[in-house]
């Protein structure tokens, strides 16, 4: 298992890569991306991300040993990054392997689920006029939760 | 006791962090007093259902014992992924 929390961009082709070499005896890798999206009303230029050093690690670890007790997984990563990113820039991603596909594949949903709620990150979209807006957690995110 | 303050919370008090010297049992005992103590606090904490607390790095609930806490921060709901 791999943790890291950082403000520079990651090399996401290398990273899977070195994930797929460390993966002994897995049959399955899942691996999922998250981007910085243009804003539904098209005026975003940035987003900062904030974090809480020190807890944001902790959180994301017991997320994913949480996740590898659940499922029958050989490793899991996440990469989180903060401060300040642009449009169409990576976020974080998250990897899981395991022997067969479905443990990957809920594990990876399973991952993404907690640490959209439970890690302590915020986001905030720079705005084009100079404004800045907190962006809200929604409702079907802390749902989510409840289906494990 | 340590007391931190993320996002917009942050904002709201004007520090990240600051030393706060209190008899306070439970969080929600700290939150009134910080509360009393200025408008800034006050309307931070308004509408607790709008904020999240941790103690010594793990979430806690508002009503959590500060006994033996060193660390207490206050957040909104978190945005990761």
């Amino acid at each position: 298992m791999r943790i890291v929390v950082q403000d520079a961009p990651f090399d996401l082709a290398a990273e899977t890569e070195r994930f797929a070499q460390g993966a002994a005896g897995a049959g399955a890798i899942v691996t999922f991306t998250g981007v910085v999206r243009e804003a539904d009303t098209g005026t975003m230029t940035a987003m900062d991300i904030e974090h809480y050093p020190g807890m944001t690690e902790k959180a994301l670890t017991s997320i994913a040993a949480e996740a590898l007790s659940r499922w029958d997984l050989t490793d899991a990563l996440v990469i989180h990054r903060f401060g300040r990113l642009h449009t169409g820039e990576q976020i974080m991603m998250v990897a899981t392997a395991a022997r067969h596909r479905v443990a990957a594949f809920e594990a990876a949903e399973y991952l993404m689920d907690y640490l959209k709620s439970r890690a302590p990150f915020w986001k905030k979209e720079i705005l084009a006029e100079g404004d800045a807006a907190w962006v809200a957690a929604k409702d079907d995110d802390e749902a989510a939760l409840t289906r494990w | 006791m340590d007391v931190l303050y993320f996002a917009w919370v942050r904002e709201r008090i004007g520090v990240p962090k600051e030393r706060v010297e209190t008899d306070a049992v439970t969080v929600a005992e700290l939150v009134a007093e910080l509360s009393a103590r200025e408008d800034r606090y006050a309307a931070a904490f308004a509408d607790l259902s709008a904020l999240r607390v941790a103690l010594d790095q793990e979430l806690a609930e508002f009503d959590a014992p500060l006994a033996g806490v060193r660390e207490v921060a206050f957040f909104p709901p978190m945005t990761g992924g």
